[in-house]
Protein backbone atom coordinates (compact mmCIF):
# COMPACT_ATOMS: atom_id res chain seq x y z
CA UNK A 1 0.00 0.00 0.00
CA UNK A 2 2.82 2.40 0.89
CA UNK A 3 3.96 2.30 -2.73
CA UNK A 4 1.15 4.70 -3.39
CA UNK A 5 2.60 8.17 -2.75
CA UNK A 6 -0.84 9.35 -1.65
CA UNK A 7 -0.84 6.96 1.28
CA UNK A 8 2.69 7.98 2.22
CA UNK A 9 1.81 11.68 2.22
CA UNK A 10 -1.35 11.14 4.26
CA UNK A 11 0.44 8.96 6.82
CA UNK A 12 3.28 11.46 7.14
CA UNK A 13 0.82 14.31 7.54
CA UNK A 14 -1.16 12.47 10.21
CA UNK A 15 1.98 11.63 12.17
CA UNK A 16 3.03 15.27 11.96
CA UNK A 17 -0.38 16.47 13.15
CA UNK A 18 -0.47 13.95 16.00
CA UNK A 19 3.00 14.90 17.23
CA UNK A 20 2.79 18.67 16.78
CA UNK A 21 1.74 19.33 20.42
CA UNK A 22 4.77 17.37 21.61
CA UNK A 23 6.96 19.90 19.82
CA UNK A 24 5.01 22.69 21.50
CA UNK A 25 5.33 21.05 24.92
CA UNK A 26 9.10 20.92 24.39
CA UNK A 27 9.14 24.67 24.06
CA UNK A 28 8.17 25.15 20.42
CA UNK A 29 6.49 28.26 19.14
CA UNK A 30 2.96 28.44 20.49
CA UNK A 31 1.87 30.29 17.41
CA UNK A 32 2.33 27.13 15.34
CA UNK A 33 -0.17 25.31 17.54
CA UNK A 34 -2.70 28.09 17.11
CA UNK A 35 -2.15 28.11 13.35
CA UNK A 36 -2.62 24.37 13.08
CA UNK A 37 -5.68 24.33 15.30
CA UNK A 38 -7.17 26.80 12.86
CA UNK A 39 -6.05 24.64 9.95
CA UNK A 40 -7.73 21.57 11.46
CA UNK A 41 -10.98 23.45 11.94
CA UNK A 42 -11.06 24.85 8.43
CA UNK A 43 -10.04 21.44 7.09
CA UNK A 44 -13.14 20.05 8.80
CA UNK A 45 -15.25 22.69 7.09
CA UNK A 46 -13.57 21.91 3.76
CA UNK A 47 -14.16 18.18 4.26
CA UNK A 48 -17.87 18.87 4.73
CA UNK A 49 -17.85 20.98 1.56
CA UNK A 50 -16.09 18.17 -0.28
CA UNK A 51 -19.08 15.93 0.37
CA UNK A 52 -21.36 18.15 -1.69
CA UNK A 53 -18.79 19.72 -4.01
CA UNK A 54 -16.38 16.88 -4.66
CA UNK A 55 -18.81 13.96 -4.59
CA UNK A 56 -22.15 15.63 -5.14
CA UNK A 57 -21.14 18.17 -7.79
CA UNK A 58 -22.97 20.90 -5.89
CA UNK A 59 -20.83 24.02 -6.09
CA UNK A 60 -21.99 25.86 -3.01
CA UNK A 61 -20.49 29.32 -2.86
CA UNK A 62 -21.97 29.97 0.53
CA UNK A 63 -20.67 27.13 2.63
CA UNK A 64 -18.96 29.40 5.17
CA UNK A 65 -22.41 30.53 6.27
CA UNK A 66 -22.60 27.36 8.39
CA UNK A 67 -19.32 28.28 10.06
CA UNK A 68 -21.07 31.49 11.01
CA UNK A 69 -24.26 29.80 12.13
CA UNK A 70 -22.42 27.27 14.31
CA UNK A 71 -20.25 30.04 15.72
CA UNK A 72 -23.12 32.42 16.39
CA UNK A 73 -25.14 29.80 18.24
CA UNK A 74 -22.18 29.28 20.57
CA UNK A 75 -21.50 33.01 20.89
CA UNK A 76 -25.11 34.02 21.47
CA UNK A 77 -25.65 31.29 24.05
CA UNK A 78 -22.43 32.27 25.82
CA UNK A 79 -23.52 35.90 25.88
CA UNK A 80 -26.85 34.86 27.37
CA UNK A 81 -25.07 32.86 30.05
CA UNK A 82 -25.49 29.36 28.64
CA UNK A 83 -22.01 27.87 28.56
CA UNK A 84 -22.77 24.17 28.83
CA UNK A 85 -21.29 22.41 25.80
CA UNK A 86 -23.96 19.76 26.03
CA UNK A 87 -26.49 22.50 25.18
CA UNK A 88 -24.38 24.66 22.88
CA UNK A 89 -23.02 22.03 20.55
CA UNK A 90 -26.14 20.02 19.74
CA UNK A 91 -28.14 23.23 19.35
CA UNK A 92 -25.52 24.65 16.99
CA UNK A 93 -25.69 21.48 14.88
CA UNK A 94 -29.47 21.52 14.90
CA UNK A 95 -29.66 25.16 13.81
CA UNK A 96 -27.07 24.52 11.07
CA UNK A 97 -29.13 21.56 9.89
CA UNK A 98 -32.32 23.62 9.79
CA UNK A 99 -30.70 26.45 7.86
CA UNK A 100 -29.11 24.06 5.37
CA UNK A 101 -32.47 22.34 4.96
CA UNK A 102 -34.17 25.59 4.00
CA UNK A 103 -31.29 26.89 1.88
CA UNK A 104 -30.88 23.51 0.19
CA UNK A 105 -34.60 23.05 -0.47
CA UNK A 106 -34.66 26.33 -2.36
CA UNK A 107 -31.27 26.38 -4.06
CA UNK A 108 -31.19 22.73 -5.19
CA UNK A 109 -34.01 23.50 -7.57
CA UNK A 110 -31.46 25.35 -9.65
CA UNK A 111 -28.38 24.17 -11.50
CA UNK A 112 -24.94 25.36 -12.45
CA UNK A 113 -24.26 29.06 -12.20
CA UNK A 114 -27.70 29.70 -10.68
CA UNK A 115 -26.96 27.31 -7.85
CA UNK A 116 -23.65 29.05 -7.20
CA UNK A 117 -25.34 32.45 -7.17
CA UNK A 118 -28.25 31.46 -4.97
CA UNK A 119 -26.07 29.82 -2.33
CA UNK A 120 -23.92 32.95 -2.40
CA UNK A 121 -27.02 35.10 -2.01
CA UNK A 122 -28.23 33.15 1.02
CA UNK A 123 -24.86 33.40 2.71
CA UNK A 124 -24.67 37.13 2.07
CA UNK A 125 -28.18 37.52 3.43
CA UNK A 126 -27.21 35.84 6.69
CA UNK A 127 -23.99 37.82 6.75
CA UNK A 128 -26.00 41.02 6.83
CA UNK A 129 -28.34 39.58 9.43
CA UNK A 130 -25.28 39.04 11.62
CA UNK A 131 -24.11 42.59 10.88
CA UNK A 132 -27.45 43.89 12.12
CA UNK A 133 -27.42 41.96 15.41
CA UNK A 134 -26.59 44.92 17.67
CA UNK A 135 -26.94 42.93 20.83
CA UNK A 136 -24.34 40.49 19.61
CA UNK A 137 -21.68 42.89 18.47
CA UNK A 138 -23.04 43.70 15.01
CA UNK A 139 -20.16 44.54 12.68
CA UNK A 140 -17.51 44.41 15.39
CA UNK A 141 -18.26 40.91 16.54
CA UNK A 142 -18.61 39.51 20.00
CA UNK A 143 -16.02 38.22 22.41
CA UNK A 144 -16.73 34.89 24.06
CA UNK A 145 -15.50 34.98 27.64
CA UNK A 146 -15.94 31.32 28.47
CA UNK A 147 -15.43 28.47 26.08
CA UNK A 148 -17.98 25.66 25.93
CA UNK A 149 -18.01 23.87 29.26
CA UNK A 150 -17.69 20.09 29.28
CA UNK A 151 -17.10 19.36 32.97
CA UNK A 152 -13.57 18.09 33.40
CA UNK A 153 -12.71 18.54 29.74
CA UNK A 154 -11.23 22.02 29.73
CA UNK A 155 -11.28 23.37 26.19
CA UNK A 156 -9.24 26.41 27.25
CA UNK A 157 -6.26 24.11 27.41
CA UNK A 158 -4.74 24.76 23.99
CA UNK A 159 -3.20 21.34 23.56
CA UNK A 160 -6.34 19.53 24.65
CA UNK A 161 -8.42 21.70 22.33
CA UNK A 162 -6.05 20.92 19.47
CA UNK A 163 -6.55 17.21 20.03
CA UNK A 164 -10.32 17.64 20.23
CA UNK A 165 -10.21 19.36 16.84
CA UNK A 166 -7.94 16.69 15.40
CA UNK A 167 -10.16 13.88 16.69
CA UNK A 168 -13.30 15.51 15.32
CA UNK A 169 -11.64 16.18 11.98
CA UNK A 170 -10.53 12.56 11.63
CA UNK A 171 -13.97 11.41 12.74
CA UNK A 172 -15.61 13.56 10.06
CA UNK A 173 -13.16 12.41 7.37
CA UNK A 174 -13.97 8.81 8.29
CA UNK A 175 -17.69 9.53 8.33
CA UNK A 176 -17.60 11.17 4.91
CA UNK A 177 -15.55 8.26 3.54
CA UNK A 178 -18.17 5.82 4.82
CA UNK A 179 -21.02 7.89 3.44
CA UNK A 180 -19.62 8.18 -0.07
CA UNK A 181 -19.15 4.41 -0.30
CA UNK A 182 -22.61 3.60 1.04
CA UNK A 183 -25.84 3.22 -0.91
CA UNK A 184 -26.54 6.86 -0.21
CA UNK A 185 -23.12 7.87 -1.47
CA UNK A 186 -23.58 5.94 -4.70
CA UNK A 187 -26.80 7.83 -5.34
CA UNK A 188 -25.06 11.16 -4.74
CA UNK A 189 -22.13 10.27 -6.99
CA UNK A 190 -24.38 8.75 -9.60
CA UNK A 191 -26.41 11.96 -9.73
CA UNK A 192 -23.21 13.93 -10.29
CA UNK A 193 -22.09 11.57 -13.02
CA UNK A 194 -25.38 11.28 -14.90
CA UNK A 195 -28.49 12.74 -13.37
CA UNK A 196 -30.71 11.83 -16.29
CA UNK A 197 -29.80 8.18 -16.02
CA UNK A 198 -30.43 8.26 -12.28
CA UNK A 199 -34.01 9.31 -12.86
CA UNK A 200 -34.40 6.73 -15.59
CA UNK A 201 -33.34 3.89 -13.29
CA UNK A 202 -35.73 5.02 -10.59
CA UNK A 203 -34.06 7.48 -8.23
CA UNK A 204 -35.80 10.60 -6.91
CA UNK A 205 -32.55 12.56 -7.05
CA UNK A 206 -33.67 15.77 -5.33
CA UNK A 207 -34.34 14.31 -1.89
CA UNK A 208 -30.96 12.57 -1.78
CA UNK A 209 -29.17 15.73 -2.79
CA UNK A 210 -31.05 17.68 -0.14
CA UNK A 211 -30.13 15.26 2.62
CA UNK A 212 -26.52 15.39 1.44
CA UNK A 213 -26.62 19.18 1.54
CA UNK A 214 -27.98 19.09 5.10
CA UNK A 215 -25.30 16.64 6.26
CA UNK A 216 -22.60 18.91 4.83
CA UNK A 217 -24.14 22.02 6.39
CA UNK A 218 -24.42 20.34 9.77
CA UNK A 219 -20.82 19.15 9.73
CA UNK A 220 -19.68 22.63 8.75
CA UNK A 221 -21.73 23.94 11.68
CA UNK A 222 -19.53 21.78 13.89
CA UNK A 223 -16.48 23.50 12.41
CA UNK A 224 -18.15 26.82 13.28
CA UNK A 225 -18.57 25.70 16.89
CA UNK A 226 -14.89 24.87 17.04
CA UNK A 227 -13.86 28.10 15.35
CA UNK A 228 -15.82 30.22 17.83
CA UNK A 229 -14.18 28.36 20.70
CA UNK A 230 -10.78 28.63 19.09
CA UNK A 231 -10.83 32.39 18.57
CA UNK A 232 -13.05 33.14 21.60
CA UNK A 233 -14.78 35.49 19.23
CA UNK A 234 -17.50 35.58 16.62
CA UNK A 235 -18.06 38.12 13.90
CA UNK A 236 -19.86 38.35 10.56
CA UNK A 237 -16.48 37.85 8.89
CA UNK A 238 -16.76 34.13 9.77
CA UNK A 239 -19.34 33.77 7.03
CA UNK A 240 -18.11 36.34 4.55
CA UNK A 241 -18.22 35.09 0.97
CA UNK A 242 -14.44 35.22 0.68
CA UNK A 243 -14.33 32.57 3.39
CA UNK A 244 -16.64 30.40 1.29
CA UNK A 245 -14.20 30.96 -1.56
CA UNK A 246 -11.29 29.86 0.64
CA UNK A 247 -13.11 26.62 1.42
CA UNK A 248 -13.65 25.93 -2.29
CA UNK A 249 -9.97 26.62 -2.95
CA UNK A 250 -8.97 24.15 -0.22
CA UNK A 251 -11.14 21.42 -1.71
CA UNK A 252 -10.07 22.01 -5.31
CA UNK A 253 -6.42 22.47 -4.37
CA UNK A 254 -6.28 19.33 -2.25
CA UNK A 255 -8.36 17.18 -4.54
CA UNK A 256 -12.11 17.08 -5.05
CA UNK A 257 -13.69 13.79 -4.19
CA UNK A 258 -10.78 12.44 -2.19
CA UNK A 259 -11.04 11.72 1.52
CA UNK A 260 -7.93 13.57 2.67
CA UNK A 261 -7.82 16.11 -0.16
CA UNK A 262 -9.52 18.93 1.78
CA UNK A 263 -7.15 18.47 4.73
CA UNK A 264 -4.13 18.60 2.44
CA UNK A 265 -5.59 21.61 0.65
CA UNK A 266 -6.23 23.41 3.95
CA UNK A 267 -2.69 22.74 5.18
CA UNK A 268 -1.08 23.89 1.95
CA UNK A 269 -3.24 26.98 1.51
CA UNK A 270 -3.03 28.25 5.07
CA UNK A 271 0.67 27.45 5.58
CA UNK A 272 1.51 29.14 2.27
CA UNK A 273 -0.64 32.10 3.24
CA UNK A 274 1.20 32.35 6.55
CA UNK A 275 4.66 31.91 5.06
CA UNK A 276 4.17 34.27 2.14
CA UNK A 277 2.56 37.00 4.22
CA UNK A 278 5.73 36.92 6.34
CA UNK A 279 7.79 37.69 3.26
CA UNK A 280 5.73 40.38 1.63
CA UNK A 281 2.64 42.40 2.15
CA UNK A 282 1.55 41.47 -1.37
CA UNK A 283 1.61 37.72 -0.75
CA UNK A 284 -1.60 37.21 -2.70
CA UNK A 285 0.28 38.11 -5.89
CA UNK A 286 2.41 35.01 -5.35
CA UNK A 287 -0.29 32.73 -3.96
CA UNK A 288 -2.79 33.50 -6.72
CA UNK A 289 -0.70 32.34 -9.69
CA UNK A 290 0.54 29.35 -7.68
CA UNK A 291 -3.02 28.16 -7.10
CA UNK A 292 -3.83 28.84 -10.73
CA UNK A 293 -0.97 26.62 -11.86
CA UNK A 294 -2.02 23.75 -9.61
CA UNK A 295 -5.63 23.96 -10.68
CA UNK A 296 -4.68 24.21 -14.36
CA UNK A 297 -2.06 21.50 -14.49
CA UNK A 298 -3.01 19.07 -11.76
CA UNK A 299 -6.46 17.71 -12.40
CA UNK A 300 -7.62 16.25 -9.13
CA UNK A 301 -5.52 18.73 -7.14
CA UNK A 302 -2.53 17.75 -5.06
CA UNK A 303 -3.93 14.29 -4.39
CA UNK A 304 -4.41 13.84 -8.14
CA UNK A 305 -0.79 14.86 -8.70
CA UNK A 306 0.34 12.12 -6.33
CA UNK A 307 -1.69 9.42 -8.06
CA UNK A 308 0.52 6.65 -9.48
CA UNK A 309 0.83 7.12 -13.23
CA UNK A 310 0.43 3.51 -14.35
CA UNK A 311 -2.78 2.91 -12.43
CA UNK B 1 -58.94 -10.04 -24.46
CA UNK B 2 -56.58 -9.33 -21.56
CA UNK B 3 -55.68 -5.76 -20.73
CA UNK B 4 -52.66 -4.50 -22.68
CA UNK B 5 -49.53 -3.92 -20.64
CA UNK B 6 -48.91 -0.52 -22.17
CA UNK B 7 -51.72 1.58 -23.53
CA UNK B 8 -51.13 4.93 -25.18
CA UNK B 9 -54.09 7.10 -26.11
CA UNK B 10 -53.96 10.29 -28.10
CA UNK B 11 -50.48 11.23 -26.92
CA UNK B 12 -49.38 14.61 -28.27
CA UNK B 13 -46.21 16.64 -27.85
CA UNK B 14 -45.55 19.99 -29.43
CA UNK B 15 -42.30 21.92 -29.32
CA UNK B 16 -43.41 25.41 -30.21
CA UNK B 17 -44.98 25.05 -33.64
CA UNK B 18 -43.54 21.61 -34.32
CA UNK B 19 -45.70 18.62 -33.55
CA UNK B 20 -43.31 15.87 -32.49
CA UNK B 21 -45.96 13.38 -31.44
CA UNK B 22 -49.33 13.75 -33.06
CA UNK B 23 -52.20 11.94 -31.39
CA UNK B 24 -50.30 8.68 -30.98
CA UNK B 25 -52.49 5.76 -29.99
CA UNK B 26 -50.96 2.37 -29.46
CA UNK B 27 -51.55 -0.63 -27.30
CA UNK B 28 -49.01 -3.27 -26.56
CA UNK B 29 -50.11 -6.56 -25.01
CA UNK B 30 -48.05 -8.49 -22.51
CA UNK B 31 -45.26 -10.44 -24.17
CA UNK B 32 -45.21 -8.58 -27.46
CA UNK B 33 -42.15 -7.12 -29.09
CA UNK B 34 -43.45 -4.03 -30.76
CA UNK B 35 -41.12 -2.12 -33.06
CA UNK B 36 -41.49 1.49 -34.04
CA UNK B 37 -39.81 2.52 -37.24
CA UNK B 38 -39.77 5.78 -39.10
CA UNK B 39 -37.42 8.18 -40.82
CA UNK B 40 -35.09 10.45 -38.85
CA UNK B 41 -36.99 13.18 -37.09
CA UNK B 42 -40.22 11.21 -37.08
CA UNK B 43 -40.49 11.66 -33.31
CA UNK B 44 -39.45 8.20 -32.13
CA UNK B 45 -37.14 9.37 -29.37
CA UNK B 46 -39.65 12.03 -28.33
CA UNK B 47 -42.23 9.29 -27.90
CA UNK B 48 -39.84 7.27 -25.72
CA UNK B 49 -39.21 10.42 -23.68
CA UNK B 50 -42.93 10.87 -23.14
CA UNK B 51 -43.38 7.25 -22.15
CA UNK B 52 -40.54 7.33 -19.63
CA UNK B 53 -41.61 10.66 -18.20
CA UNK B 54 -38.62 12.72 -19.26
CA UNK B 55 -40.91 14.79 -21.43
CA UNK B 56 -44.37 15.93 -20.49
CA UNK B 57 -47.23 15.54 -22.93
CA UNK B 58 -49.72 18.23 -23.92
CA UNK B 59 -52.52 15.74 -24.13
CA UNK B 60 -53.20 12.04 -24.07
CA UNK B 61 -52.99 9.18 -21.60
CA UNK B 62 -50.42 6.51 -20.84
CA UNK B 63 -51.47 3.43 -18.91
CA UNK B 64 -49.14 0.75 -17.61
CA UNK B 65 -51.00 -2.43 -16.63
CA UNK B 66 -54.16 -0.37 -16.31
CA UNK B 67 -52.64 2.30 -14.09
CA UNK B 68 -52.58 5.84 -15.41
CA UNK B 69 -48.93 6.94 -15.29
CA UNK B 70 -49.27 10.05 -17.46
CA UNK B 71 -48.52 12.45 -14.62
CA UNK B 72 -45.82 10.43 -12.85
CA UNK B 73 -42.18 11.57 -12.86
CA UNK B 74 -39.57 9.39 -14.57
CA UNK B 75 -38.27 7.72 -11.42
CA UNK B 76 -41.73 6.56 -10.38
CA UNK B 77 -42.37 5.05 -13.79
CA UNK B 78 -39.12 3.17 -13.44
CA UNK B 79 -40.22 1.84 -10.06
CA UNK B 80 -43.44 0.63 -11.70
CA UNK B 81 -41.47 -1.46 -14.13
CA UNK B 82 -40.86 0.71 -17.16
CA UNK B 83 -37.19 0.53 -18.09
CA UNK B 84 -35.42 2.27 -20.91
CA UNK B 85 -32.14 2.25 -22.74
CA UNK B 86 -30.76 5.37 -24.34
CA UNK B 87 -30.05 5.94 -28.01
CA UNK B 88 -26.98 7.93 -27.12
CA UNK B 89 -25.20 5.90 -24.49
CA UNK B 90 -25.94 7.33 -21.08
CA UNK B 91 -23.90 5.62 -18.39
CA UNK B 92 -21.87 6.42 -15.30
CA UNK B 93 -18.53 6.64 -17.07
CA UNK B 94 -16.44 6.99 -13.94
CA UNK B 95 -17.85 3.81 -12.37
CA UNK B 96 -17.12 0.18 -13.19
CA UNK B 97 -19.60 -1.82 -15.24
CA UNK B 98 -20.68 -3.71 -12.14
CA UNK B 99 -21.18 -0.48 -10.17
CA UNK B 100 -23.37 0.85 -12.98
CA UNK B 101 -25.65 -2.14 -12.94
CA UNK B 102 -25.63 -2.47 -9.15
CA UNK B 103 -26.80 1.13 -8.88
CA UNK B 104 -29.71 0.34 -11.17
CA UNK B 105 -30.55 -2.66 -8.97
CA UNK B 106 -30.24 -0.50 -5.86
CA UNK B 107 -33.02 1.81 -7.03
CA UNK B 108 -35.44 -1.09 -6.80
CA UNK B 109 -34.73 -2.54 -3.37
CA UNK B 110 -36.20 0.20 -1.22
CA UNK B 111 -34.88 3.64 -0.33
CA UNK B 112 -31.17 4.41 -0.37
CA UNK B 113 -30.88 6.28 2.91
CA UNK B 114 -28.21 3.87 4.11
CA UNK B 115 -25.12 5.79 5.06
CA UNK B 116 -22.70 3.35 6.59
CA UNK B 117 -22.42 -0.07 4.96
CA UNK B 118 -20.00 -0.44 2.06
CA UNK B 119 -22.20 -0.70 -1.01
CA UNK B 120 -19.63 -2.82 -2.83
CA UNK B 121 -20.01 -5.54 -0.24
CA UNK B 122 -23.77 -5.78 -0.51
CA UNK B 123 -24.56 -9.18 -1.98
CA UNK B 124 -28.16 -8.12 -2.41
CA UNK B 125 -27.00 -5.64 -5.08
CA UNK B 126 -23.88 -7.29 -6.46
CA UNK B 127 -25.45 -10.65 -7.27
CA UNK B 128 -28.35 -9.44 -9.41
CA UNK B 129 -25.98 -6.96 -11.05
CA UNK B 130 -23.56 -9.73 -11.92
CA UNK B 131 -26.43 -11.83 -13.25
CA UNK B 132 -27.59 -8.97 -15.50
CA UNK B 133 -24.05 -8.52 -16.82
CA UNK B 134 -23.78 -12.26 -17.55
CA UNK B 135 -27.06 -12.14 -19.34
CA UNK B 136 -25.92 -9.50 -21.82
CA UNK B 137 -22.53 -11.16 -22.20
CA UNK B 138 -20.46 -8.75 -20.13
CA UNK B 139 -19.74 -11.10 -17.23
CA UNK B 140 -16.01 -10.96 -17.80
CA UNK B 141 -15.98 -7.16 -17.92
CA UNK B 142 -17.62 -6.55 -14.55
CA UNK B 143 -14.69 -4.66 -13.07
CA UNK B 144 -13.80 -2.62 -16.14
CA UNK B 145 -14.15 1.13 -15.87
CA UNK B 146 -17.00 2.11 -18.16
CA UNK B 147 -14.99 4.96 -19.71
CA UNK B 148 -12.53 2.33 -20.97
CA UNK B 149 -15.11 0.04 -22.57
CA UNK B 150 -15.93 -0.14 -26.26
CA UNK B 151 -19.02 1.30 -27.88
CA UNK B 152 -20.51 -2.14 -28.39
CA UNK B 153 -19.96 -2.97 -24.74
CA UNK B 154 -21.64 0.28 -23.77
CA UNK B 155 -24.70 -0.75 -25.75
CA UNK B 156 -24.78 -4.09 -23.94
CA UNK B 157 -24.35 -2.33 -20.62
CA UNK B 158 -27.34 -0.12 -21.45
CA UNK B 159 -29.45 -3.25 -21.66
CA UNK B 160 -27.95 -4.76 -18.51
CA UNK B 161 -28.86 -1.64 -16.54
CA UNK B 162 -32.40 -1.73 -17.80
CA UNK B 163 -32.64 -5.41 -16.86
CA UNK B 164 -31.31 -4.80 -13.36
CA UNK B 165 -34.34 -2.67 -12.58
CA UNK B 166 -36.48 -5.82 -12.83
CA UNK B 167 -38.72 -4.30 -15.50
CA UNK B 168 -42.09 -5.43 -16.78
CA UNK B 169 -41.42 -3.64 -19.98
CA UNK B 170 -38.33 -2.50 -21.86
CA UNK B 171 -38.22 0.62 -23.99
CA UNK B 172 -35.18 0.27 -26.20
CA UNK B 173 -34.08 3.33 -28.13
CA UNK B 174 -31.95 2.12 -31.04
CA UNK B 175 -29.99 -0.50 -29.13
CA UNK B 176 -27.95 -1.26 -32.26
CA UNK B 177 -26.97 2.32 -33.06
CA UNK B 178 -23.39 2.48 -34.24
CA UNK B 179 -22.73 -1.24 -33.91
CA UNK B 180 -20.78 -3.44 -36.31
CA UNK B 181 -22.39 -6.38 -38.12
CA UNK B 182 -21.11 -8.97 -35.70
CA UNK B 183 -22.17 -6.95 -32.63
CA UNK B 184 -25.58 -6.44 -34.18
CA UNK B 185 -25.95 -10.17 -34.57
CA UNK B 186 -25.22 -10.70 -30.90
CA UNK B 187 -27.69 -7.98 -29.92
CA UNK B 188 -30.43 -9.55 -32.06
CA UNK B 189 -29.79 -12.89 -30.37
CA UNK B 190 -29.98 -11.22 -26.97
CA UNK B 191 -33.24 -9.42 -27.79
CA UNK B 192 -34.72 -12.63 -29.14
CA UNK B 193 -33.98 -14.26 -25.81
CA UNK B 194 -35.30 -11.30 -23.79
CA UNK B 195 -38.58 -11.23 -25.67
CA UNK B 196 -39.40 -14.63 -24.25
CA UNK B 197 -39.85 -13.03 -20.84
CA UNK B 198 -40.38 -9.33 -21.40
CA UNK B 199 -42.63 -6.99 -23.25
CA UNK B 200 -40.48 -4.77 -25.43
CA UNK B 201 -40.98 -1.56 -27.32
CA UNK B 202 -38.13 -1.35 -29.80
CA UNK B 203 -37.07 1.65 -31.79
CA UNK B 204 -34.55 0.68 -34.43
CA UNK B 205 -33.21 1.74 -37.78
CA UNK B 206 -31.77 -1.64 -38.66
CA UNK B 207 -34.61 -3.07 -40.77
CA UNK B 208 -33.20 -6.60 -40.83
CA UNK B 209 -33.24 -6.64 -37.05
CA UNK B 210 -36.72 -5.14 -36.84
CA UNK B 211 -38.29 -7.59 -39.26
CA UNK B 212 -36.49 -10.49 -37.61
CA UNK B 213 -37.64 -9.63 -34.11
CA UNK B 214 -40.92 -7.76 -34.13
CA UNK B 215 -44.32 -9.29 -33.51
CA UNK B 216 -45.88 -6.06 -34.66
CA UNK B 217 -44.55 -2.89 -36.19
CA UNK B 218 -45.81 0.67 -36.12
CA UNK B 219 -44.61 3.25 -38.58
CA UNK B 220 -44.17 6.78 -37.30
CA UNK B 221 -43.95 9.65 -39.77
CA UNK B 222 -43.98 13.29 -38.66
CA UNK B 223 -45.14 12.22 -35.21
CA UNK B 224 -48.11 10.31 -36.55
CA UNK B 225 -48.60 6.57 -36.73
CA UNK B 226 -49.44 5.88 -40.36
CA UNK B 227 -49.58 2.11 -40.12
CA UNK B 228 -49.50 -0.55 -37.47
CA UNK B 229 -49.56 -4.30 -37.96
CA UNK B 230 -47.65 -7.51 -38.40
CA UNK B 231 -44.34 -7.35 -40.27
CA UNK B 232 -45.83 -8.96 -43.38
CA UNK B 233 -48.60 -6.39 -43.53
CA UNK B 234 -46.21 -3.50 -42.98
CA UNK B 235 -43.94 -4.75 -45.73
CA UNK B 236 -46.88 -4.81 -48.10
CA UNK B 237 -48.41 -1.52 -47.03
CA UNK B 238 -48.35 0.98 -49.88
CA UNK B 239 -48.48 4.05 -47.64
CA UNK B 240 -45.49 2.84 -45.70
CA UNK B 241 -43.49 2.29 -48.84
CA UNK B 242 -44.29 5.71 -50.17
CA UNK B 243 -43.90 7.66 -46.94
CA UNK B 244 -41.02 5.92 -45.36
CA UNK B 245 -39.28 3.14 -47.14
CA UNK B 246 -39.04 4.92 -50.47
CA UNK B 247 -39.37 3.21 -53.81
CA UNK B 248 -35.81 1.95 -53.96
CA UNK B 249 -35.90 0.30 -50.56
CA UNK B 250 -39.33 -1.10 -51.24
CA UNK B 251 -37.83 -3.07 -54.07
CA UNK B 252 -35.15 -4.47 -51.81
CA UNK B 253 -37.68 -5.40 -49.18
CA UNK B 254 -39.77 -7.24 -51.70
CA UNK B 255 -36.78 -9.18 -52.89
Amino acid sequence: MMRDPRTAVVVALLIFLALLPVYIAMGGNNFVLILFTRILILALAATSLNLILGYGGMVSFGHAVYLGIGGYVVGILAKEGVNAGIVQWPLALLVSALFSLVIGALSLRTRGVYFIMITLAFSQMLYYVAVSLDRYGADDGLTIYRRSQFGLLNLSNKILFYYVCLALLLGVIFLVARIVNSRFGMVIRGATSNERRMRAIGFPVFRYRLVCFVIAGTLCGLAGVLLANHTDFISPAMMHWTRSGDLIVMVVLGGMGSAFGPLIGAVVLLVLEEALSGITEYWQIILGPLLLLIVLFARGGIVGMLRPRHA
Amino acid sequence: MPEPLLQIEGLTKRFGGIVASDDVTLSIPQGELHAIIGPNGAGKTTLIGQLTGELSSQSGRIRLAGEDITALPAWQRSLRGLARSFQITSLFLDFTALDNVALAAQAHVGHSFHFWRDVRKEIELREPARAALERVGLGARADALVANMSHGEHRQLEIAMALATKPRMLLLDEPMAGMGVEECGRMVALLRELKQQLTILLIEHDMDAVFALADRISVLVYGRIIASGEPVAIRANADVRRAYLGEQQAVTLNG
